[in-house]
Parts: structure tokens; C-alpha cells; sequence
């Protein structure tokens, strides 16, 4: 019988962020798929208890929990030991656990610990014969394999976006609270805690409808022969403002920050989408003086409707990359556009 | 004992990223990319983030030294190592086996771990331990803790841009979280495993000279390197396939600015 373990961390809150709570979702589709299975909640954090009676209806069969101040900080020594002694109590033969950055860092760590395996990123899965079966991308999103393990356990991180969130009625949750020593080991690392990007502004926002995609376009000399940096900024920082919209970048425009050019103050690397950038989930996309070429559309994989405005009629855009291109100054362009948002 | 750090660099080849890729079921089940060994190869761009960090590091930092120790098929390995010798001072520890990104990351980060233990003069109590968040190719973001845990390193920082050593010899990390933010943690000092995204150093340069000096000890690397076998572990692949992502493009010309500007508010909106 399949002992699932679902693993989350809770927020500075005390509550479970968005990808926890789809995380769940999966662990309770898979149990529901293998009929024979159980389900265990392993949460990790400061306090657990409210986040245990938020999703204390999920149907799991067991609440465990390691709990504390040195469990409330995201930290690979104190992490990895925590979910190791949730795995052990629980006897897991399957884990699932969001694939946020605290958990990404951590699992794979785990899952040596455990003599398991590991799959991340998880964007699917079914029941075969029995047998869970997973779906995940290889070569930044260019492939995706279905596969499946004999080994156990098997720890799967589930990518954010895929599955709904779990939502259900809160109760009272019946925990039990795991005791874990930190040796010195583990608390070599003191977390000091988050911190913004040196950019101007905070531009990425991961919730949003809207992706809006600058290029190096934006920065390069126009018809008159001149640049328009402050420009551009002034247009896209204005669109960001009215729509909410989270702000991607080509590498090219935010490699030219490294290369000592100008580059627009609110951009760093985080903002870059692609094969060496982030691979964000938005329902729309517009791409604005961006070529598209191949490494860059990588990081569109999932924007399900993209558009585009290029003065290149031939940019990659065209070929199949885009629902639509519009051929035109995205200067132009984004100054009308502007000013329809404003008039509401 | 000196001061310095020792700077561990895992770190292979991937295919071009403007190479299109084919899969295809190899024989033994394990998927593989068409024509795989012939497709132009770079390094592995988060790994080489990671590798031009350490030598910045280590020119820093008196008494230290870099080590890329890399996995893949050694005639493409030897391609490789004509480019990246000449960007910055490493010595090479070169692994003969498969750079798949079907493979395995723990039967990777085996071959890595041991071929570390192996390294002649290692302080492993100065060690840093370097590599890519992500690869471009199996692209899990697993190998380097794997690596971490196998050789006991048990701080470990992900997607790091930012490492800075204090006066006191701490480290503190910058790593990538969610929502465009950071996390800021200190360690006390080595040994600590980084996986580093983009970090904050443009490529170096080309430095012929740099290239010779490498290249000494490139070619007795490549020539030594020892085969191992990197698989898939217990994996069974159903499929892997390339999905149809051709979209029927509308391209819109012609039509003045204040159209296109509606036509898009109308679309934000719905
Ligand atoms: C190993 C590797 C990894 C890479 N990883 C990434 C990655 O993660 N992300 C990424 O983005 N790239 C990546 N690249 C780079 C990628 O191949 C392209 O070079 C890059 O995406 C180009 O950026 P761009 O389209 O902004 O710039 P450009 O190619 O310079 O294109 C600028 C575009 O702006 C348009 N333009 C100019 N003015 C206007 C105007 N007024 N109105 C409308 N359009 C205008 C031009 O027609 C042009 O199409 C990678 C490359 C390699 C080799």
C-alpha cells in the first residue's frame, strides 16, 4: 500500500502559500487514483497549528509536524533534517512537496538522506496499472517525459500552476509534534532574512494575468538615429502601473547592465525569462522589442496566450511563436495603449 | 593551514540552446537526442555563472584554488575545453561518461562526489563547493545537493547571485526566492555548497594566455579521465516528446498605432 506524505513549509504568517495548497491538491488526486493508499500532512514551521486547521478537511489520515523558531526559517541544515523525521515517522513511500524555492533547495538533499529518488518539478500526474506516474520537463522545457520509479521512497516536487489550489473548510487539527534535535550543524547558517533586489521597483509578480516581455529593443537606436532609454522606462514602468502586470526581460537587455551600459533601473536578472532565466506561469504574454528567438521562448512554455509587437515583420515571433504579432513602433504603440488605461 | 578557499566547480556540456532537439527511445529504453553526439555543445550557462565566480573568488582571495570537475563524452569534453580554457584559471578533472539529460541525478552526483574524494591536495575543510542551480539539460536543480550530502556539506545555497566573505570569514549568501526577492542567510564559513544562478559578472574575455596555461593540464585531464557509467537509475520512460508548440501566428500590418493599441487594451482586459 502507498504511504503518501504530503511535505509544506508555512509562510512567515503561519498560513500555506498558493503552491502548498496545490501541492495538496496533487497528494489528494494521487490517493484518490491509487484507491489503496494513505495520506500524511508533514508540516514544517514556527507554529503549525493554523495552517494544520486551515486544511485540517483534506482528508489526510495523519497530521505530523516539526515545529519551532529554528523550523520557522528557510535553512538547508535545519530543513533537511525536519522533513527526513517526517519522512521516518510516516514511513513514506511517496512524498510530495511544492516546488518552492525552500523546498527545491532542500529535497534532493532528503531524498540521498532516505536512500529515494527524485523527481522535481512535477507538472503531472496519472495512475497506470497501479502505478503513479509522472510528468515532467527535460532540456528547459523543450521535452516532456512520462516516466515512472520502482525505487522508494519517491520524492516529487510539483511545479507551481498545475494543479488547483485545495479548498476546503477549516476544523481542528490533531498534530503531532515530532521532536528534532539541531545538532551545531545545522545552525552554522543563520538566516537573516528577505531582501528586495537592488532594482528600483518591484516588478515581478507572479500571481498576475499579464506578463509583459521587454527586449533589448527598448534600449537600441530608433528611426532617429537616437536612444530613448527614459522613455521606455517612463512607458513601461506606467503600463506596469495600471495593469499590475509582472515584468519580464530578454537576456540581452538585462546582460546589459554587467556590460556597464544603461539599462533601465527597475530590471535585474531576476526579471529574465528564458533558458537561463525564470519560466513563469501567466495566462497572458505581450512581448515588446524582443526578437523571440528560441532560449528566450523557452521561457514562454507556459503563457498561454502570447503576443507581440516587433518592427521586424520576420522576428521569430512570426514564426509560430505568437497568437499575434503586430508589426509596429512599440513606442508608439505602448504610449496609446497607455493612454486608453488611464482613461479606464 | 592557509587561507584560501578550495573551490570545487561541477559542471558539463549541454547542447547549443539554438540547436533543435529531437528525442528518440535509445535502445537500452533510455531516452536520448537525435544525433546527440554530434550537436554543437556550450557550458552548461548556470555551472559557467558558477565557474567565473569562483575564479573571481579565488583571484581575490590569496592561496585559493579552482577545480572543474566535469562529466560527459571525453571528445566533446576536449571540444569544450578549446573555448572555456582561455575564459578563466581551473584546473580540470574530467569524467568520461554520458552529459544525458535523461540520466539520473543522483547516479551523476555519485561520479561527481567520488571524483571529488579523489582530488590530490583537496582541503575539503576549505572547500566550496560550486555548481548551476539547474542544468540546461535534465534541468531538476537536484545534482549539487546530492553531491553536498554524499561529500557531508550540509549548508547548501540555491539559485545564489551573491556571495560575499566577511572579515570574520563568514559567508553571506544571497539566494533567489519567490516573487523577485532574495533571501539573505550567513554561514560560518566552508565547507558550504553554492548552486548559483546568474550571479552578479559578465563573461570574462578571451585570455590567450590564460588558455596556455590551462591547457596543461586540460590535455593530461582529458587523457586520464576516468569512464563511468551514468544512467538512469530505476526511471521507466512511457514517452518523451517534443509537444506541437507551432501557433498559427496573425500577423497584423499595417494598422495605425491607435488600433493596435486598442485591439491590445481590449485583449489585457478580457
Ligand atoms: C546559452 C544561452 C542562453 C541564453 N539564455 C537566454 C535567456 O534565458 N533569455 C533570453 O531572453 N535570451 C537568452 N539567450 C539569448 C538569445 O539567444 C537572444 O540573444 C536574446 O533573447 C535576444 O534578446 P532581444 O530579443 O531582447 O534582443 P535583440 O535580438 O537585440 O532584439 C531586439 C528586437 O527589438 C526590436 N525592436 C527594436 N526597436 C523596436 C521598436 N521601436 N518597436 C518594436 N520592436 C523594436 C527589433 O526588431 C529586434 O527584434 C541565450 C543565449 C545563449 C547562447
Amino acid at each position: 500500500m502507498a504511504s503518501i506524505l504530503y511535505v509544506a513549509h508555512t509562510e512567515a504568517d503561519g498560513t500555506l502559500c498558493k503552491p502548498a495548497l496545490e501541492a495538496l491538491e496533487a497528494a489528494r488526486q494521487l490517493k484518490g487514483s491509487l484507491g489503496d493508499a494513505t495520506l500524511t500532512v508533514g508540516l514544517i514551521g514556527h507554529d503549525v497549528q493554523a495552517a494544520a486547521d486551515a486544511i485540517a478537511s483534506c482528508g489526510a489520515d495523519r497530521f505530523l509536524a516539526v515545529a519551532g523558531s529554528e523550523f520557522g526559517v528557510s535553512r538547508y541544515g535545519s530543513d533537511a533534517l525536519a522533513i527526513t523525521e517526517l519522512v521516518k515517522a510516516s514511513e513514506a513511500t511517496v512524498i510530495l512537496a511544492p516546488a518552492t524555492s525552500r523546498v527545491t533547495r532542500v529535497l534532493p538533499g532528503v531524498a540521498n538522506r532516505c536512500d529515494g529518488c527524485i523527481d522535481t518539478q512535477v507538472t503531472g500526474m496519472s495512475v497506470e496499472d497501479g502505478q503513479a506516474q509522472i510528468q515532467r520537463w527535460y532540456y528547459r522545457q523543450r521535452m516532456v517525459a512520462t516516466l515512472t520509479r520502482d525505487q522508494s521512497p519517491w520524492f516529487l516536487s510539483i511545479a507551481a500552476g498545475v494543479y488547483d489550489a485545495w479548498k476546503g473548510d477549516t476544523g481542528t487539527a490533531q498534530v503531532e509534534i515530532l521532536a528534532v534535535e539541531l545538532d551545531g550543524g545545522a545552525t552554522r547558517t543563520r538566516v537573516i532574512g528577505t531582501k528586495a533586489t537592488d532594482s528600483d521597483t518591484q516588478t515581478i509578480r507572479p500571481e498576475a494575468d499579464l506578463l509583459l516581455v521587454a527586449g533589448a529593443g527598448w534600449t537600441k537606436k530608433q528611426a532617429d538615429g537616437q536612444t530613448h532609454v527614459p522613455d521606455a522606462e517612463q512607458l513601461l514602468l506606467e503600463f506596469l502601473d495600471s495593469t499590475q502586470a509582472s515584468l519580464g526581460s530578454s537576456k540581452s537587455l538585462v546582460d546589459q547592465d554587467a556590460e556597464g551600459q544603461a539599462v533601465m533601473g527597475f530590471l535585474s536578472h531576476m526579471n529574465q525569462v528564458g533558458q537561463t532565466g525564470s519560466t513563469p506561469r501567466h495566462p497572458k504574454g505581450l512581448a515588446t522589442c524582443c526578437h523571440g528567438e528560441e532560449p528566450h521562448v523557452v521561457g514562454w512554455r507556459f503563457i498561454n496566450q502570447r503576443r507581440a509587437i516587433n518592427m521586424d515583420p520576420n522576428c521569430s515571433w512570426a514564426q509560430g511563436k505568437a497568437d499575434v504579432l503586430y508589426v509596429a513602433d512599440a513606442f508608439e504603440v505602448m504610449k496609446k495603449v497607455n493612454d486608453l488605461l488611464s482613461k479606464g | 593551514m592557509s587561507n584560501g578557499f578550495h573551490i570545487v566547480v561541477c559542471g558539463s556540456l549541454v547542447p547549443d540552446p539554438l540547436q533543435t532537439l529531437q528525442p528518440v527511445m535509445g535502445a537500452s529504453g533510455l531516452p536520448e537526442l537525435k544525433s546527440e553526439m554530434m550537436l554543437p555543445s556550450v557550458l552548461d550557462p548556470w555551472a559557467g555563472h558558477a565557474l567565473f565566480e569562483a575564479a573571481h573568488l579565488a583571484a581575490k582571495t590569496p592561496e585559493s584554488k579552482v577545480w572543474l570537475v566535469s562529466a560527459g563524452p571525453k571528445a566533446r569534453l576536449q571540444q569544450l575545453m578549446m573555448t572555456l580554457a582561455q575564459k578563466v584559471p581551473f584546473e580540470l578533472v574530467a569524467l568520461d561518461g554520458s552529459a544525458s539529460g535523461f540520466t539520473d541525478a543522483s547516479s551523476v552526483a555519485k561520479s561527481l562526489s567520488e571524483a571529488i574524494e579523489g582530488i590530490a591536495g583537496l582541503d575539503r575543510s576549505r572547500m566550496l563547493l560550486f555548481g548551476g542551480c539547474a542544468s540546461a539539460s535534465r534541468d531538476a536543480g537536484a545534482t549539487m545537493q546530492i553531491v553536498g550530502e554524499r561529500l557531508s556539506i550540509h549548508d547548501q545555497f540555491l539559485a545564489v547571485d551573491e556571495l560575499d566573505v566577511e572579515n570574520d570569514g563568514s559567508l553571506r549568501i544571497l539566494e533567489r526566492i519567490e516573487g523577485g526577492q532574495y533571501l539573505e542567510s550567513v554561514c560560518e564559513g566552508p565547507p558550504a555548497m553554492l548552486g548559483w544562478a546568474t550571479g552578479t559578472l559578465p563573461e570574462p574575455k578571451n585570455n590567450p594566455q590564460v588558455g596556455m596555461m590551462n591547457m596543461r593540464t586540460i590535455m593530461p585531464a582529458l587523457q586520464r579521465a576516468q569512464s563511468v557509467s551514468v544512467g538512469a537509475g530505476d526511471s521507466t520512460f512511457a514517452s518523451v516528446e517534443v509537444p506541437q508548440q507551432r501557433r498559427e501566428t496573425r500577423i497584423v500590418k499595417d494598422l495605425p498605432a491607435d488600433e493596435i493599441a486598442r485591439e491590445l487594451v481590449e485583449w489585457i482586459r478580457s
